[in-house]
């Protein structure tokens, strides 16, 4: 089975994000960055699936800075075949990163790919869904449960009110959610492996997408601050709190 | 600006979070909707009741019986031939529509937008809620998720909407749905309720969390979350988790009882308008958020509380 994994390079997150003085964004110089942590849980479960289908190739796509080779060889560490980067100056919105994705899908043709619901840095949620209404594929996005069968791949979704169970015509496209799987550490073995695995340098104009911002940020701003409140010495303090506020009798 | 709001239902009635999407959408300009669904009669004349609605578009068919966004998102795209803005509910099913929507008709969608600062300039939280981005958008047309919590319910009453059926764009075959597993639950929704208790990963374990968390929930006719954790080691259903990654609230009253207050945990529930936090650490993030902290072992705080309540 052929699998894609976009993998997107974020502020780590553990990391506090602080916001910069002159509100142009959040202050990403000596900071720690890394996979997004749903990107990982994609990763993990391409080679899942790569195993249980008993072969096939991982290839794994980042599209930023030049510093986003170090998130594809993480993914090649965890056990992908390849990697693409695709070096953009500029940040690339989630829909110029699909319509980059659809350029790498018609080369690559892969069976399925796995993308996170959701970057932890611009919050955006939409790549996924934005790829599969470029393919014309099915998408099962916050995916906690895949399994693919007979040309098909069933996915257990994580909707408001519990889990959804959908099922897709190959090829298609998963998001993951947090509980899809546990990924696995890179071992010092396998991360000196990945340094010789193939990594190809590409540009946006190399696949004719035109990536140009749609988006302007205006203005970055902390969110109001909550007030220190007060440290109450008993449960009985905390009831009469509660009743002065009218939740309690 | 004529603004199309996808209407979010369970079949029978129009689901709470449609109406704070109307609210923002009304900001842009006209409110005209979109009702997918298959025997959406009674939907339909729900949503021309909402106040301030014009035109309702129904689309009736089997093929948008579980808003499937393989059939929905072509269904929106042609109607978005003449409507300037698609407005959707940031609930899970809205957040796949949407996007989907947008990449049809060559958009860049503005997600999880928290205020309307113009009729191309939005709010909306960027790093778990931690940073607030102001955007302006150059497409000519909008695709926008809102966020609930942050936009007024609009009045399900009053509105004299006028009923217009769309053909159906069919079944694209692409998916079909299996299955669906609702957690039973007789509580508020979270998203709607008014008191909320959430339980932590200190609970330890499922018993635990229904021994003490359920009757000071009843006692308080709360609705019940959990953290990340909480759920991960299965002491309730994944639709308990509060936070970046699970339901954004913002109730009068939060509890947090065990909870450590991890930055996608506070990105969850930090707009509450009180927030209690009950933890045995003192130094626990939580209580920089807190209005009211009880620094103390839940398992006698917690009896206790309930008791005295
Ligand atoms: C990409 C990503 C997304 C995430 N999204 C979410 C999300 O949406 N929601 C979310 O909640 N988390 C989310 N998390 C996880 C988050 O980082 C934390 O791991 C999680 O919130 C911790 O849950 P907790 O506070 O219950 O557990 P812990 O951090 O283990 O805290 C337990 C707390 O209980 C206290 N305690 C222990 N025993 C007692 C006792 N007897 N009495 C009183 N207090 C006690 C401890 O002092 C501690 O503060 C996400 C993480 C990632 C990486
Ligand atoms: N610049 C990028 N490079 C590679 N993958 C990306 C990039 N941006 C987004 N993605 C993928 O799309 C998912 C959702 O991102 P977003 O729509 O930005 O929230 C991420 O989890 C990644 O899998």
């Amino acid at each position: 089975m052929k699998l894609l994994v976009p993998v997107k390079r974020v502020l780590d997150y553990n990391v506090k994000p602080r916001v910069k003085a002159d509100g142009s964004g959040v202050d990403l110089s000596n900071v720690k960055m890394s996979m997004n942590p749903f990107d990982e849980i994609a990763v993990e479960e391409a080679i899942r699936l790569r195993e249980k289908s008993g072969g096939g190739e991982i290839v794994v796509v980042s599209i930023g800075e030049a510093k986003a080779q170090e998130t594809l060889r993480t993914a090649l560490a965890m056990g992908a075949d390849r990697a693409i980067l695709v070096v953009a100056e500029q940040k690339v919105e989630p829909l110029g990163v699909a319509k980059l994705l659809q350029a790498i899908v018609a080369e690559e043709s892969p069976d399925l790919v796995i993308l996170g619901k959701q970057a932890i840095d611009d919050d955006m949620g939409q790549t996924g869904q934005m790829l599969a209404g470029l393919l014309g594929w099915g998408q099962g996005t916050f995916a906690s449960k895949v399994e693919v069968a007979d040309g098909k791949v069933a996915v257990t979704r994580e909707v408001d009110g519990g889990l959804e169970t959908v099922s897709l015509t190959l090829p298609a496209i998963v998001t993951t959610d947090l509980r899809l799987n546990e990924p696995r550490y890179a071992s010092l073995p396998n991360i000196m492996k990945a340094k010789a695995k193939p990594l190809a340098n590409k540009t946006p104009a190399d696949y004719g997408v035109d990536v140009a911002p749609r988006l302007e940020t205006l203005k970055v701003v902390e969110p109001g601050k909550r007030q220190a409140g007060v440290v109450v010495a008993n449960v009985d303090e905390l009831v009469m709190k509660l009743q002065a506020m009218g939740i309690a009798k | 600006m004529k603004t199309l709001v996808w209407v979010e239902h369970d079949g029978g009635a129009v689901k709470d979070a449609t109406l704070a999407a109307v609210t923002a959408a009304a900001k842009l300009g006209e409110v005209h909707l979109l009702v997918a669904g298959q025997g959406v009669d009674g939907v339909a004349q729900a949503a021309a009741s909402i106040a301030g609605v014009g035109k309702v578009h129904v689309a009736d068919d089997a093929a948008y019986a579980h808003a499937l966004a393989e059939n929905v998102a072509p269904l929106a795209a042609d109607l978005m031939g003449h409507h300037d803005a698609f407005v959707v509910p940031a609930t899970t099913t809205g957040r796949n529509i949407a996007p989907r929507v947008a990449a049809l008709i060559d958009v860049q969608q503005v997600s999880d937008i928290l205020s309307v600062e113009g009729p191309d300039t939005f709010t909306r939280p960027i790093y778990a809620g931690n940073a607030i981005a102001t955007v302006r958008t150059r497409d000519a047309k909008l695709v926008v998720t809102v966020r609930t919590t942050a936009f007024a319910k609009a009045d399900a009453q009053g509105g004299t909407g006028t009923v217009e059926a769309v053909s159906s764009t069919g079944d694209k075959s692409l998916s079909s749905h299996v299955s669906s597993e609702m957690a039973e639950n007789a509580r508020p929704e979270l998203t709607s309720a008014k008191i909320i208790v959430s339980g932590g990963r200190a609970l330890g374990s499922g018993e635990k969390f229904a021994e003490l968390i359920e009757p000071l929930a009843d006692k308080l006719g709360a609705g019940i979350g959990a953290s990340r954790a909480a759920v991960d080691a299965g002491y309730v259903p994944n639709d308990y988790q509060v936070g970046q990654t699970g339901k954004i609230v913002a109730p009068e009253v939060y509890v947090a009882v065990g909870i450590s207050g991890a930055i996608q945990h506070l990105a969850g529930m930090k707009d509450s308008k009180v927030i209690v936090a009950i933890n045995k650490d003192a130094d626990a993030p939580i209580f920089q958020v807190a209005d009211i902290g009880l620094v103390g072992d839940l398992f006698t705080l917690i009896p206790e509380l309930t008791s005295k309540l």
